[in-house]
């Protein structure tokens, strides 16, 4: 297969690629800013600190992301513009991403379902047929290796904790369990990707991710829901009620002063 | 503007080194590995620079500083880009810049290859990080994350003193 880039044909837009990486773009984004909400809130200084730094990588891979796709669109949109000029309908994120943060056992227990799969989808995408695709993988890849690190120890410390812990990091599993099901389904645009070689197949990432949730919930001791997950794609603009308002939050400087810089 | 006549990529090179990374400022940008490539084109340079971590508030200060400091030698307009793939790594990090690292109370990442990094956060994997003050390689993690994504946060048992570790990247 020859090395697809949609940036060389500047008179047809890699449409397809331009979706993928709104999609890899939007789900950091729009963590990174419920991560941030933490800021000033950590449970200790080292948390806060920590969490922050996550947050901030979020941030910094989500405007790669959206910065190629602003290239491959060829439409003069930057990264910035996609961010904070784009409509909720028009926000590629999971539903997982989008939930509010919770207490500090919600937003360990979310991290660690989505720095999983995450790291797992990385690896791949590093394997990627489009170089700088491939490339800002590498770079992100790295990051969220110490982004798992963290969350599966808290996920451990948490459940294998107290009482009232176990309570709230079970409780946590249990709500957050059935937004896992979007994460691997395959709609049209993934299948076309992963014929050409430029991105994995979504279903391919559910047992390797399986396997490294199920070896950290153990440790935990913890249990995953016996019920079926329901994969209902969101992907096409159908959010929760909550992007809406955190859009709301962060776009608001942004569009009230365009162009604005510090 | 007095160009030099021997306007060359390495006399480039030895001029950027006047460029500290502003989070650890006793290290120039050469040192650390982040210049990729430097084109003389005509009339032009361009400095291509791979960044750490793709949210590194420090890149755009850097960036900044090498347009500023070329400019301070009669080198105006250069560009300045950035470079992804492949991604930077600790190994590109030079020994006297791992030995400054240490002097200034960080103790640096090991030399070589990175080694990859186990995802899970428990198991035998945890490597021990010696004490850039005593020594000792009697040290506790307290947080993977310290000051910047880049380092994590310590402890010595031996002499009781915390200290950051820039991680293997």
């Amino acid at each position: 297969m020859a090395a697809a880039s949609g940036s060389s044909r500047s008179s047809s837009p890699d449409l397809d690629l331009f979706e993928l990486l709104l999609r890899l773009g939007d789900d950091r984004l729009v963590l990174g800013h419920r991560l941030s909400e933490w800021c000033g809130h950590g449970p200790i200084l080292e948390e806060d600190i920590a969490l922050a730094n996550i947050a901030l990588d979020l941030v910094g891979q989500a405007n790669l992301f959206l910065g190629l796709a602003g290239t491959v669109e060829g439409e003069g949109r930057d990264a910035d513009a996609l961010a904070y000029f784009r409509e909720a309908v028009e926000f590629r994120t999971c539903r997982l991403v989008e939930l509010p943060r919770g207490d500090f056992g919600m937003t360990m227990m979310r991290q660690f379902l989505f720095d999983t799969w995450s790291w797992h989808r990385l690896g791949r995408l590093r394997e990627s047929s489009h170089a700088e695709l491939a490339g800002l993988a590498e770079r992100s890849r790295k990051e969220t290796t110490y982004h798992l690190r963290h969350s599966s120890t808290w996920v451990v410390r948490l459940g294998d904790g107290t009482e009232e812990s176990h309570a709230r990091v079970q409780r946590a599993l249990d709500d957050l369990w059935w937004f896992t099901g979007e994460l691997f389904v395959t709609d049209e645009v993934d299948a076309r990707l992963a014929e050409r070689g430029i991105a994995p197949d979504p279903a391919v990432l559910r047992e390797p991710w399986e396997e490294t949730v199920r070896e950290v919930l153990v440790r935990a001791t913890l249990h995953a829901p016996e019920v079926p997950v329901v994969a209902r794609p969101a992907r096409r603009g159908d959010h929760t009620e909550h992007l809406g308002h955190l859009l709301a939050e962060m776009q608001i400087l942004a569009r009230s002063h365009p162009g604005a810089s510090w | 503007m007095a160009w030099s006549p021997a306007l060359t990529a390495e006399r480039i090179r030895e001029l950027l080194r006047e460029v500290k990374d502003p989070e650890v400022p006793v290290l120039d940008i050469v040192e650390m590995g982040l210049v990729r490539d430097v084109v003389v084109e005509g009339e032009g340079v361009r400095v291509d620079i791979t960044p750490t971590y793709s949210g590194c508030p420090a890149m755009e200060v850097i960036e900044a500083e090498v347009r500023a400091a070329l400019a301070a030698h009669g080198i105006s307009g250069a560009t300045v880009r950035r470079v992804f793939a492949p991604a930077w790594t600790t190994e590109w990090m030079t020994d006297a810049a791992r030995e400054k690292l240490r002097a200034y109370g960080i103790a640096p990442p090991p030399p070589g290859p990175a080694e990859p990094v186990a995802p899970l956060g428990f198991g035998p994997t945890v490597r021990a990080v010696s004490c850039p003050f005593c020594g000792s390689p009697a040290t506790v993690l307290e947080s993977t994350f310290g000051s910047t994504a880049c380092k994590s946060l310590h402890r010595c048992e031996a002499c009781h003193q915390p200290f950051e570790h820039f991680k293997p990247h």
